[in-house]
């Protein structure tokens, strides 16, 4: 009886989403039905409160934190280099992304260089879990449109990858990989073989994919002509990555704003023609093929890089464990570091990174001493869930499973 | 198409609204020109519709706390900064492929400043995001509501005078205080 009266009573009234919806929902012309938090396309826990005209929406509203764990604000109570395994959690499907954005930007704020050869090994890793990440979302967008297979074999691929990336930093998602000044150990001698072995078949998969998407007629049928953006409205409501390039504006930050090297490696950047759900598949499976491309080169590049694998600055990076046995001023670093930490000077940085989802910005501003004072991080699933009003309006709520999952977003990227 | 010439963002406000501009900073080649906040929206609309600045595209609004903080968690004064809150607009030109920071200070009692949703569509959930987390209220919002944590929650987390906040570890010689304080569904 008591769960009864729980259930029943709601405890917001009407009056609270007075201007969000329309006045025809206030007189209960038309229906207003709650999506999620738990439901199985909104991958996470994202919910959406729709008003619906038949089958019609009319706004959608999206209701966002379920998943707020204030990384930021913890992250600003540790030290910089203690931060980075937190970023691992918010991006979940494409960890390395994350780091990257962090360690740039506490790169950027204290000077640090970062070695040739640790550059191109993080390019090689970002644009694996590119293509990790690029995966998981082909499977679950073709099984929130009804294909059950093609996630089977997304998974199958992902799993190669995940594998190997296991193998570098003991940790199949959560890695944290990289850290300021380069990567946390060089490559095991097993890697680039199997990376290599996966590299082989990978192109012939991605046909596979194709063959059992591109030309159906009814995934075309689902998916053409839904959830059209047009390039102004993807750029006044900040959507980045495939969702902007999906209607045909040329902007991927590896381009424009190379980082870790990037402007020496030759790709394409994939665009779509109409902005909707079908072009947005269509470039992030390009840009698999092109994250293969890249991969190629960084592997022929590995071999003439120069360097190591993490900065030599000893004011930043600890000195290896065998050479605190030989000399004392490695003891005397790594005792400094491991105890204190580095300091960064009171000063901001603002750096961004094309992720597999979009622009992942990092705000971070330091205070003279050894922790952050604040470092924020603009996500693009944040933005991505707040265009979703816009991008779903008029279509059908079958629609919205489609849209939404076009966008590719992920709730602990959103929430943070 | 011929490309207008890139123009120095701090010469043309400078230029346009001369009683805007507070102060430009250089660190690490990001610019930073400080604004006044009462001609915030003025100076946004300039640098996104001036031809030679075109600066389209909002990446982020980010906030920052200025205060110090005793070790018992009370504020006792502003780091060398104006007043206690700085938020920070990072603008980005596509045409000429340049970034740009817009900054106000903002006092510690009642910070507010006008929203920009009405030049960047975009900026309404950072705008909330900051209000939600920082506490800073953005006049003229479409929805300035909470949007990361729940309605009824109380005080903003990422002032530097809010508590990081812990969880007491668990063991069998203090469960049952710990149990105390926790709260269940009721049956």
């Amino acid at each position: 009886m008591a769960v009864a009266e729980q259930v029943s009573k709601w405890e917001g009234s009407i009056d609270d989403l007075r201007g969000l919806v329309s006045e025809r929902a206030l007189t209960g012309e038309t229906m207003l039905l709650n999506m999620g938090p738990h439901h199985p396309s909104t991958h996470g826990v994202l919910r959406l409160l729709l008003e619906l005209d038949g089958e019609e929406i009319v706004t959608c509203l999206p209701d966002v934190g379920y998943l707020h764990t204030g990384i930021e604000k913890t992250i600003e109570s540790k030290r910089y280099e203690q931060g980075v395994p937190l970023t691992d959690r918010m991006d979940y499907l494409s960890p390395m992304s994350n780091n990257m954005a962090f360690c740039m930007a506490i790169e950027k704020l204290v000077d640090l260089d970062v070695p040739e050869r640790a550059q191109v090994i993080r390019v090689m890793l970002l644009e694996m879990s590119r293509i990790a990440s690029h995966l998981v979302w082909l499977g679950t967008h073709a099984l929130d449109l009804g294909a059950m297979s093609v996630f089977l074999y997304a998974f199958r691929e992902r799993e190669r990858i995940l594998t190997m990336f296991e193998m570098l930093a003991g940790q199949r998602m959560m890695g944290s990989y990289f850290r300021p000044g380069g990567v946390w150990r060089d490559l095991t001698p097993d890697f680039l073989p199997t990376l290599e072995g996966f590299l082989d078949i990978f192109l012939a998969k991605v046909d596979d994919y194709e063959l059992l998407l591109t030309n159906n007629p009814i995934w075309i049928d689902r998916t053409q002509g839904i959830g059209t953006i047009e390039p102004e409205q993807a750029l006044a409501w900040g959507v980045s990555g495939p969702g902007l390039r999906g209607s045909g504006v040329n902007w991927d930050i590896r381009k424009a704003i190379p980082y870790s090297g990037y402007e020496q490696y030759d790709f394409e950047v994939p665009l779509g023609e109409h902005g909707d759900v079908f072009d947005r598949y269509l470039v992030r499976i390009q840009e698999m093929r092109e994250s293969h491309k890249i991969i190629r080169q960084a592997i022929k590049k590995l071999e003439t890089a120069k360097g190591g694998f993490r900065s030599d600055d000893r004011k930043f990076v600890p000195p290896p464990r065998s050479a605190l046995g030989q000399s004392m001023e490695s003891v005397i670093h790594h005792f400094k570091l491991w105890t204190e930490g580095f300091p960064a000077p009171d000063e901001e940085v603002f750096v961004s990174i094309e992720s597999p989802r979009g622009e992942i910005g990092c705000y971070l501003h330091g205070d003279g001493g050894p922790k952050p004072r604040r470092v924020h991080f603009k996500t693009p699933s944040f933005m991505h869930i707040s265009s979703l009003p816009v991008i779903t309006k008029g279509y059908m709520l079958a629609d919205l499973v489609a849209i939404a999952s076009s966008m590719d977003v992920v709730l602990g990227d959103c929430d943070r | 198409m011929d490309i207008p010439k890139a123009l120095d963002p701090a010469e043309a406000i400078q230029k346009a609204l001369p009683d805007a501009l507070q102060d430009v900073k250089t660190f690490r080649g990001e610019t930073t020109l400080v604004i006044v906040p009462a001609q915030l929206v003025k100076v946004a609309q300039f640098f996104r519709d001036t031809a030679g600045l075109v600066y389209n595209y909002l990446s982020d609004i980010s906030a920052v706390d200025y205060a110090e903080v005793s070790p018992v968690g009370s504020v006792i004064g502003i780091s060398g900064r104006p007043e206690r809150f700085g938020v920070s607009y990072h603008l980005y030109s596509m045409l000429y492929n340049r970034r740009l920071r817009l900054k106000v200070f903002l006092p510690e009692d009642d910070p507010q400043v006008s929203t920009v949703t009405g030049i960047w569509p975009g900026a309404n959930w950072l705008e909330r995001e900051i209000y939600d987390l920082m506490g800073v209220t953005f006049v003229g919002h479409p929805n300035m509501k909470r949007v990361l944590l729940p309605d009824d929650w109380d005080g903003h987390p990422h002032r530097r005078d809010y508590p990081l906040g812990y969880e007491t570890v668990q063991f069998s010689f203090n469960v049952d205080e710990i149990l105390k304080h926790k709260p269940f569904a009721k049956e």
